[in-house]
């Protein structure tokens, strides 16, 4: 039986699983933000990880079709992509529920009545949205979880209402979205998959007149091949699909890394730090690196490895987390978007204002002011990314500096406006000769690495 | 961890000279004998000893206040006179404690001063610290002794003629002045060879980290051996006992192959070796030292047991050079030391004590060590490829001690050196 061999990151504001083969590549990624306690965050990731894996698995099954006949790999993302939908459907009907409980005990008399009724109609316009964004936009791509989906959706319909009524729609949506994220809801992937490929059945043989409705699909040279063929396609992957379905995915080790690692219930010699971890992803993915930074939730790290990934000095913000992804979050909602807009609204930036406050509190009423004096948002932004940015190059030359190849990693790396200010500012600071390093999957690096040490550990 | 420890016969010792230190001092006034207050780096408590006087150390009195849990309540009076969150926390627990009525360690009052001997070695704050004081007991004279910083890396004669002067002409007048006795520079000479023995015992002591497992811890245990050097008996016949019976002690756990004595007991695995600079914390004396012995962590040398004089490089007082051994014992302490000359020793100690890492302890009020830690760290890292750590916490001040950050940082130093034994 093949050997599988998971990683499990508890970080501070998400937790992230990784399960990797013999040969330490990836096969299976999860990643939530629930804030319950870490036993349910570990699990609802590690779950995550392993339907991943399996579709990891049928990939690999088919490579060799993937490869030959493109309408193969847009069959298999889609059917990925609902099942994806099928668990945030199950999920949005168990917070319809939790509207229903949290207006019967928060509000009482007529206005009881209309909040219920303004909630109801928010679910049903935003439910049929998201549900189209899942089938024909690339939403289940995008890795966003279920409350950024959600409140994106409930803000912009709460908008468009009277804004009388805007404080006891946010008092229903706070109130009821927590205790939804936060439970375990375990999911049959055999019965959801099959769901899916229903789902999909339907999507296709109605594609014509989805196509009347929406002009942008015509142009999908995938979906136009899998108009006439979906049937085929179909009928040969469907027994790989059961096959994977039914696969054991053996974990044979597992390794719990990040701030929560000690409540893990794992042998001690199960528990790594998150220093080691996210430098020995980073090394395992980007073999050169000699410079790690690290921006997480609530904290920053900067690792410097020697050849073999192994950690020689490290470095990570000591009593101010400013600059963190949580410091991120305050700001996007000191700015009322989401955590996703910030970066691309910095990057509209004609002018950079400077920001002089690294306290998070501070920043926030500083940004305030220079809205009161008209400053741009996109501008405000820019300035606080560049702000951000300076407090790693901080860290970093403290750590002893930037030395080649530089790996950035870590849920901010996933900002494009972090992004463009580190490498502007390594470039700036330590030569244009320096390689930086991002990888999509940069968030995993820990669990990546965690699930690199279970395999060692497994070994010896 | 055996949990039952009996009490060495030195630290019985210890403790006794201590309290009749501190007995002394507190019928200082009706004895008739006068008090100086000096700082311990570059404490020339001989010259002291030689007038016949006490010594009172304001950051002894702030570490023991520290470890009795009344420091957060001293720095926070402090702080309602008017003293910033940024000034050493060691000069805010002594202020703090000398408007409560100055009451010391063992619940007696600690008499007010006669004389200040402000001879300071690398901090600069001492004479702020001084300042301070002075508005607090405005009649009394101070005495200043400037050590010369070894910025050129030695000490020069023209720097030792230097401080003998500032000696002849203005400590010692002064000495005679408050005491009342006339500079006798027998007396002198016969404290200088108690010391000289002291120092070193000294060094055959924190010699011993040498041996694995190490017998003692040369930070968490060494601030306890210290004591009575940086606590009032340097020159002292009960320091030369207290020495040679903490020696015999240390070479008989030699002898038995057994390793440091902890708060829980013997230690009895030793894996990681570790040189650590800059001072404990010491609100949290005991909780910061069982991160490191739970780890089975052994600091086998440390510079803030050198604060109070530097014993490897050879330097030993010469009783027959009363006057410019003193004067050389100032200027050889550690944070008067330039920054190359701590990277040359603390190189020494992580070579000659075959240590497995380095860490720094990060002092968020103390500037005299903190300055260059990361430039020290940085060096010893490139030159000798040993890996280093870093961590930060307070020397008082109990706000800026956050177990679970130095926990975190801890584990993954520790972490780190396992993962370089195994390759």
């Amino acid at each position: 039986m093949k050997k599988y061999f998971l990683g499990i990151d508890l970080g501070s504001t998400t937790s992230k699983a990784v399960i990797v083969n013999e040969k330490d590549e990836i096969i299976g990624r999860g990643i939530t933000n629930t804030r319950a306690n870490y036993t349910v965050a570990t699990e609802i990731a590690r779950l995550e990880a392993i339907y991943n894996a399996r579709f990891s698995l049928l990939k690999l099954k088919l490579e060799d079709e993937i490869q030959s006949k493109p309408e193969y790999k847009k069959y298999i993302e889609d059917v990925e992509s609902v099942f994806q939908y099928l668990q945030f459907k199950k999920r949005l009907d168990r917070l319809n529920v939790q509207f229903k409980d949290t207006i019967a005990t928060t509000f009482e008399n007529e206005l009881r009545d209309i909040v219920a009724k303004h909630v109801e109609n928010i679910v049903k316009t935003i439910g049929p949205i998201i549900h189209d964004d899942f089938l024909y936009g690339n939403l289940g791509s995008k890795n966003q979880f279920f409350r950024d989906i959600v409140s994106e959706h409930f803000n912009k319909e709460i908008g468009k209402l009277d804004k009388a009524l805007f404080e006891p729609l946010m008092l229903v949506y706070d109130k009821s979205i927590t205790s939804v994220e936060n439970e375990l809801t375990e999911f049959n992937f055999k019965e959801l998959v099959f769901q899916a490929l229903e789902i999909l059945h339907d999507k296709y043989q109605n594609l014509e007149e989805t196509i009347a409705e929406n002009q942008s699909i015509e142009f999908d040279t995938e979906m136009n091949l899998l108009k006439g063929n979906f049937k085929n396609v179909h009928d040969s992957i469907k027994e790989h699909i059961m096959f994977v379905a039914n696969m054991d995915i053996h974990i044979a080790n597992m390794v719990g890394t990040g701030y929560g690692r000690a409540l893990l219930p794992f042998p001690e010699k199960c528990i790594k730090s998150e220093i080691l971890c996210h430098a020995f992803g980073a090394h395992a993915v980007f073999p050169n690196t000699k410079t790690v930074l690290d921006i997480g939730g609530q904290d920053t790290k900067a690792i410097q490895v020697d050849s073999h990934g192994l950690v020689t000095s490290f470095h990570m913000n000591d009593r101010c987390a400013a600059g963190c992804g949580r410091y991120l979050g305050y700001i996007a909602d000191e700015f009322s978007i989401s955590l996703n807009e910030l970066g691309p609204l910095a990057l509209e930036a004609k002018s950079e204002v400077n920001i002089c406050s690294t306290c998070t509190v501070f920043a926030a009423a500083e940004i305030r002011e220079l809205l009161n004096v008209g400053q741009k948002r996109s501008d405000i932004l820019a300035g606080l990314h560049r702000a951000i940015v300076m407090r790693a190059m901080s860290l970093l030359a403290r750590s002893g500096g930037v030395r080649n190849e530089f790996t950035f990693t870590g849920g901010v790396a996933r900002n494009q406006a972090v992004l463009k200010y580190v490498s502007e500012l390594v470039h700036k600071n330590y030569g244009d000769d320096i390689i930086i390093n991002i990888h999509p999957d940069s968030i995993f690096m820990g669990a990546l690495g965690g699930a690199m040490f279970a395999r060692r550990s497994h070994v010896e | 961890m055996s949990k039952d420890i009996a009490k060495e016969k030195s630290m019985i010792i210890q403790k006794e000279m201590i309290s009749r230190l501190f007995k002394d001092l507190s019928t200082a006034k009706e004895t008739g004998k006068k008090v100086v207050y000096t700082f311990v780096p570059g404490n020339i408590s001989e010259l002291i000893l030689s007038f016949g006087m006490l010594p009172v150390y304001p950051e002894i009195n702030a570490l023991q206040s520290g470890m009795r849990k009344k420091s957060a309540d001293f720095i926070r009076d402090a702080e309602k006179i008017g003293h910033s969150e940024d000034v050493c926390t060691y000069v805010k627990c002594d202020v703090g404690m000398m408007i409560n009525g100055n009451i010391g360690p063992n619940g007696e009052k600690i008499p007010e001063p006669d004389l200040f001997l402000l001879s300071y070695t690398g901090c600069f704050t001492f004479m702020k610290w001084f300042e301070t004081l002075k508005r607090l007991y405005p009649d009394v004279p101070v005495a200043l002794l400037h050590t010369p910083y070894q910025e050129n890396h030695k000490v020069t004669p023209e720097m030792t003629a230097y401080m003998v002067k500032q000696l002849k002409e203005e400590v010692i007048p002064k000495m005679e002045k408050v005491s009342g006795n006339k500079y006798d520079e027998e007396k002198l000479k016969a404290c200088l060879r108690n010391s000289s023995k002291v120092e070193d015992y000294i060094m055959k002591i924190f010699d011993t980290t040498k041996n694995v497992p190490s017998p003692i811890d040369a930070y968490f245990a060494g601030v306890y051996y210290i004591g009575p050097i940086n606590n009032g008996f340097r020159g002292s016949d009960e320091a030369v006992n207290y020495y040679h019976e903490l020696y015999n002690e240390i070479l008989e756990r030699v002898n038995l192959g057994l390793g440091p004595i902890t708060p829980e007991g013997v230690m009895e695995k030793e894996r990681f070796r570790l040189v650590v600079e800059g001072p404990p914390n010491w609100t949290h004396f005991r909780e910061f030292w069982k991160l490191f012995y739970d780890m089975g962590a052994v600091i086998v040398a440390s510079s803030y047991t050198k604060v109070g004089g530097v014993y490897d490089m050879g330097f030993r007082v010469n009783p027959e050079k009363p006057l410019e051994s003193l004067a050389e014992y100032c200027m050889n302490c550690y944070t008067n030391l330039n920054l190359e000359q701590r990277v040359e020793l603390l190189s020494k100690c992580i070579t000659d004590y075959k240590a497995d890492g380095f860490l720094v302890n990060s002092i968020k009020s103390c500037n005299s060590f903190s300055a260059g830690q990361l430039m020290i760290m940085q060096q010893l890292e490139r030159q000798l490829e040993i890996p280093v750590g870093f961590i930060e916490s307070d020397l008082v001040d109990p706000r800026y001690f956050s177990y679970s950050n130095i926990k975190n940082r801890l584990e993954s130093f520790f972490q780190m050196l396992d993962q370089r034994k195994m390759y």
